[in-house]
């Protein structure tokens, strides 16, 4: 037994078939026992009043923002090295969720900034990582869906996403060279976990829960349905030569 | 039934509407087209009658 | 080496290769700005490092599907990577040429139209002090860029949407040697920051620029 038997397509499906469900209805629950329990039965921050509420959206989407293009990172390593298509796709699968969750923690950041800090935008170092990373996203999955090829595409664009993670790493640094000492607003949002209190604290843990279960559980039904479309195509191309 | 929001109810509400409008609609996408890719392999390999040594996870 | 380097400067300047065509564009662009945002002399001169950047790396950017789009249709590239040369010697002589087309002048246009946007004396030697250092990164992501989308008809603008998030380290520390310059403030931390990311891109990028060109070969 080791891990990479599930590099073989079939092996991978039938085992996520099983663990799907699991995945899903544990996603389901963590997100609406962590949600409800933030958006009914927490208090108000005395200063930030019941914007406080969407802390329980905002870091664990942000939270998987990072982790999924971590994710693509080494499943684009996996398939540089070793060459196991499932990697590759499952890197592919993985894009547009990680995508949408940095959209989701920008969009509920500009809600929140809005009330907090009377902009719904500023040029605050770790907003503006995050845009750099939405834009790393749209070009992964632009160059994914521009390339027939599925094995082309699958080298190119884990070369990458290779390259992507050193710039998006120099461009962390770079804007926060770049906005030092025009505003000290990432004080605001730098390390909440450490001093929010327990009631704030727990619910919120449960919510990241249920969106890393949730972003498992679709990476795994779309590394499938990834898997599916390949052997379809390729199944079509035998039949044309046939 | 709302808990009470105060004058910020309408950031935290629309916060909550935006993110779980994508997640609902990221998900569907996702179970549609595993739905319609599913069935369309399936199409391919019953025409192509296939045996059931490779299909079988299809 | 020396000769590939030859021959991609003379289809460069012969006519049809574009070698004014990024400078025409940076000019455009700079004389562009002032209607956009109004001919206030103290506006414009405070923008004015930003605006020389941009409109830099807009030209880089505009002229890029030539470095290897051409070699790739009329099939040189095929015979280029079965010549005794490493694909990364390729990848670097071609950056270097387009370096020499179109970053080398940029540098050398862009004092001129800094007058044009009354940009503040002490400006002068920063912005081009950081172009100069600046551009030859811009044209090594730049081939990347191109190598990835080497085979895709109308790679244009996919090209831009890669290519664009990768200038951004670059663009932040070139632009604010620029702007400390302009304001008389130290500019040692952004300067050595943009030297070494363009070193740093120069030493490794090729190799990756390499890799995707040979994938794309395949």
């Amino acid at each position: 037994m080791s891990i990479w038997e599930y590099a073989n397509p079939v092996k991978f499906i039938r085992t996520t078939d099983r663990l799907l469900p699991w995945f899903s209805w544990a996603a389901l629950s963590c997100l609406a026992i962590g949600l409800i329990w933030g958006f009914f039965f927490t208090p108000d921050d005395f200063r930030q009043g019941s914007t406080v509420k969407i802390i329980y959206l905002h870091v664990p989407a942000a939270l998987m923002a990072i982790n999924a293009w971590l994710m693509m990172l080494v499943a684009s390593l996996i398939w540089i090295v070793r060459r196991h298509h499932v990697s590759a796709l499952a890197a592919r699968a993985a894009a547009p969720v990680g995508a949408v969750m940095t959209v989701i923690a920008l969009a509920t950041g500009a809600i929140w900034g809005q009330p907090m800090w009377g902009t719904w935008w500023a040029w605050d170092p770790r907003l503006t990582s995050f845009l750099i990373l939405f834009l790393f996203y749209l070009g992964y999955i632009a160059l994914w869906s521009a390339i027939e090829d599925d094995d082309t595409a699958a080298d190119l664009t884990s070369i990458l996403c290779l390259v992507g993670s050193v710039f998006a790493l120099l461009s962390r640094y770079a804007v926060l060279f770049w906005n030092q000492g025009l505003h000290q607003e990432a004080t605001f949002s730098a390390d909440k976990e450490q001093n929010i209190a327990d009631v704030f604290w727990y619910p919120a843990v449960i919510s990241m829960v249920g969106f890393a279960l949730l972003f498992i559980a679709l990476v795994f039904l779309r590394t499938q349905t990834e898997i599916r479309a390949r052997r379809a195509r390729a199944l079509l191309a035998r039949e044309r030569t046939l | 039934m709302l808990p009470d929001l105060g004058k910020y109810a309408g950031y935290v509400l629309s916060a909550y509407a935006v993110s779980l409008t994508l997640i609902i609609l990221l998900v569907l996408f996702s179970v549609m087209r595993a739905r319609r890719v599913r069935r369309e392999l399936e199409d391919i390999e019953a025409r192509q009658g296939r045996s059931t040594k490779e299909a079988s996870d299809g | 080496m020396i000769a590939l380097l030859k021959r991609d400067l003379m289809l460069a300047i012969r006519a049809g290769g574009g070698f004014g065509l990024g400078l025409a564009f940076f000019l455009i662009v700079t004389v562009l700005v002032p209607f956009g945002v109004g001919p206030e002399t103290a506006l414009l001169a405070k923008i004015a490092p930003g605006i020389l950047w941009i409109g830099a790396l807009l030209a880089c950017l505009l002229s890029l599907d030539r470095i290897l789009a051409l070699d790739w249709e009329d099939g040189s590239l095929d015979l280029l990577a079965t010549a005794p040369l490493p694909m990364e010697g390729i990848v670097t002589i071609k950056a270097l040429a387009h370096w020499i087309t179109t970053g080398l002048p940029l540098v050398f246009a862009a004092p001129a139209l800094g007058v044009l946007l009354s940009m503040p004396v002490d400006a002068y030697l920063w912005v081009v002090v950081s172009l100069a250092l600046g551009t030859p990164a811009l044209s090594v992501i730049g081939t990347f860029g191109a190598a990835l989308t080497v085979g895709i008809k109308r790679g244009g603008l996919l090209m831009s949407l890669l290519v664009l998030p990768l200038y951004v380290p670059t663009l932040i520390f070139g632009a604010e040697v620029a702007r400390r310059g302009a304001e008389g403030l130290a500019v040692q931390t952004p300067l050595l920051m943009l030297a070494g990311i363009s070193a740093g891109v120069v030493a490794l990028l090729p190799f990756a620029s390499a890799a995707v060109l040979r994938i794309n070969l395949r």
